[in-house]
């Protein structure tokens, strides 16, 4: 029993990557339930990270979003993947109300060398339900979001990365005079994900 | 104090500081100032200047579009508006819906001779005068006429506010009328030297580009109206068009060289693209994505170029077979429309980025020459050499706001959202 946790402490960089991307899938889902883009009978609860996480079961936004995670995992592998943003826009004018900005930091000595590194999973599976815990309670101070909005997702990458044609050159699609929220991050020592929430100012704060 | 005491800075995130950068900038540009003043060499400046101005842009921001999503609940309650991923096609008429005479129309390449006003005017140069036609009652008059040794009008363009409309005309001086009145307000004159082929508006400032390759900005408010001279084509000017930002404007001419100009750069270009073959005529920006630029070369040729205005790359590049006079794109969705020459004359509609045809409009019994599309984004009117002034429907509507059917759904905690 000794020898299996020991085993289970190795982290590859295929293992980081995925555990990145599938954090990115189950984040996305939980940002997309918990801001109201989708209404929530189109979500089904499921065990994750110690946590009730909602998935959508939308065919659309499931298999979008598995599209998604799999050319994340592809790049998180080459190392040339530097953030993900999760861009939330209303649907009629394309006005960025919300920005979830999940940047991240490879070690760059993995991706060369393909050594592995040693962290245990229980610590990061700590980590990333911190984040879940974080990003569903972020409803408190978040503006409402009154009109029907969609979400589109922006990855920064390397110039030299080898591009499939589901993903077009697109611009920043910032916000002017956000408010930023920076929650907690999570690292598997290969790669470190920081997570943060920059948001359209609401008139009615002053 | 030593320099590496931040007390008094308040940073407030620092994840979203790129600390390298701002490092970089401090310490080590000052060791690359010494070669900085060995060459004044005006192509090291500029690239420097374009190191720095992309430095913020060495990575590639890349944006997901197998499906794009849109919240579908919806649907039940909203008149059929398009589901994104599995709708079908909708229908485009294949010939116009109306057709009007546009008799002594110029049969020139370089020109601009149409524009729609956003008070719904059709504006029409036929040699030596300008026609409007109302597009909502479809009645169609006699705007203004000219003399023989000023004319033939070569450019026409509506201000912003569609209340008054600037002529370019083929003595070098661009008239400036008011169309409720049926006045002249102004004539700008002694900047060029030739004739005016291209216009285009950017607020209160007329940009006009001529014969003798200048391009000149005009504020049509002040006595001095030349505000600040663009050189850099070779041949005649024949395409100005500014960004949705107004930042930048990108000039086509003559001698097959596309410039971008930015306005904080003096007088120097930030883009020059050399990449096509012949008078680079048709261009347009994509007002649904920022710096995304579409342009067009003529008979020599015949393919759509897509570049990266800010960063100066070529995205993608499309034989179309023909050549190519204009390019629209679509307001509510990434389709672009391009108007051909011989043998068909066509219009072709093309989705974007995959440059898939969606549909070909025919017609025209000659090369269509100009285009320009409606306030509300959904007609295209295009002009011809074979003296007809053609409407088509071809774009769809974009979305409007459904405020006040999204009762469906209950939000789940939206009475919550003020607890501190």
């Amino acid at each position: 029993m000794a020898s299996r946790t020991v085993a289970k402490d190795i982290i590859t960089l295929k293992g980081s990557a995925a555990i990145v991307s599938e954090f990115f899938g189950y984040a996305a889902n939980s940002i997309l339930y918990n801001r109201g883009i989708y209404p929530e009978e189109s979500f089904a609860k499921v065990k994750k990270y110690g946590l009730p996480m909602l998935l959508t079961q939308d065919d659309g936004v499931k298999s979008f979003i598995a599209n998604l995670t799999s050319q994340l995992s592809e790049w998180l592998e080459a190392g040339k993947l530097q953030r993900v943003v999760l861009v939330i826009m209303s649907k009629a004018t394309s006005e960025v109300f919300e920005r979830w900005n999940f940047s991240i930091e490879t070690d760059s000595e993995v991706v060369e060398k393909g050594v592995s590194r040693e962290k245990s999973d229980k610590e990061i599976m700590r980590e990333i339900q911190a984040i879940m815990r974080q990003i569903a309670s972020s409803i408190t101070y978040l503006p409402c979001l009154d009109e029907p909005c969609v979400f589109d997702v922006l990855a920064y990458t390397d110039t030299d990365v080898a591009v499939p044609f589901t993903w077009v050159e697109s611009d920043a699609k910032l916000i002017t005079n956000p408010q930023m929220v920076k929650l907690h991050s999570f690292d598997t020592k290969i790669h470190k994900v920081d997570t943060l929430v920059s948001y359209k100012t609401d008139e009615w704060e002053e | 104090m030593s320099r590496r005491y931040y007390g008094d800075r308040f940073i407030p995130a620092r994840s979203s500081i790129d600390f390298d950068l701002a490092n970089f900038l401090l310490v080590g540009s000052r060791s690359q100032s010494q070669t900085r003043q060995e060459k004044t060499d005006d192509t090291l400046y500029r690239q420097r200047l374009s190191a720095l101005m992309t430095m913020r842009n060495r990575n590639r921001i890349l944006s997901f579009w197998s499906n794009p999503i849109s919240g579908d609940f919806q649907t039940d309650l909203s008149d059929f508006a398009e589901k994104k991923p599995s709708k079908g096609r909708r229908y485009i008429p294949k010939s116009a819906e109306r057709i009007l005479s546009a008799p002594e129309i110029l049969d020139d390449y370089n020109l601009n001779l149409i524009d729609w006003s956003s008070s719904n005017y059709l504006a029409i140069a036929l040699s030596h005068r300008v026609c409007l036609w109302d597009a909502t009652n479809g009645v169609g008059f006699d705007f203004m006429s000219i003399n023989g040794d000023i004319g033939p009008i070569t450019s026409v363009s509506w201000a912003p506010d569609g209340q008054r409309i600037a002529m370019g005309m083929n003595n070098s001086t661009v008239e400036l009328w008011d169309v409720t009145s049926s006045q002249k307000l102004r004539t700008l004159q002694g900047g060029h030297q030739s004739r005016v082929g291209s216009l285009c508006w950017n607020d209160h400032v007329l940009t006009t580009g001529g014969k003798d390759s200048i391009i000149i900005d005009n504020d049509v408010r002040i006595r001095s109206h030349h505000v600040r001279t663009y050189k850099g084509h070779k041949a005649e000017v024949c395409q100005l068009k500014w960004s949705n930002s107004g930042k930048q404007l990108a000039s086509g001419g003559n001698d097959s060289l596309l410039y971008i100009w930015d306005r904080s750069l003096a007088s120097r270009w930030l883009h020059k693209f050399e990449d096509h073959m012949s008078t680079v005529k048709a261009i347009a920006w994509c007002p649904l994505q920022s710096n995304l630029l579409a342009s067009s070369g003529g008979a020599g040729d015949q393919s759509i170029k897509f570049w990266n205005a800010q960063t100066g790359v070529c995205l993608n590049s499309c034989d179309t077979g023909s050549q190519v006079c204009s390019l629209l794109w679509s307001k509510s969705n990434k389709e672009i429309l391009s108007s051909h020459g011989p043998t068909q004359n066509q219009l072709t509609l093309w989705k974007y980025p995959s440059m898939a045809k969606i549909a070909e409009l025919t017609g025209h019994t000659s090369r269509v020459l100009f285009m320009t599309q409606s306030p509300d984004s959904c007609m295209v009117a295009s002009a011809a050499a074979d003296e007809t002034l053609r409407i088509w429907k071809v774009f769809e509507t974009p979305e409007v706001a459904m405020l006040t059917t999204e009762t469906t759904y209950a939000e789940p905690f939206r009475n919550l959202n003020y607890i501190r």
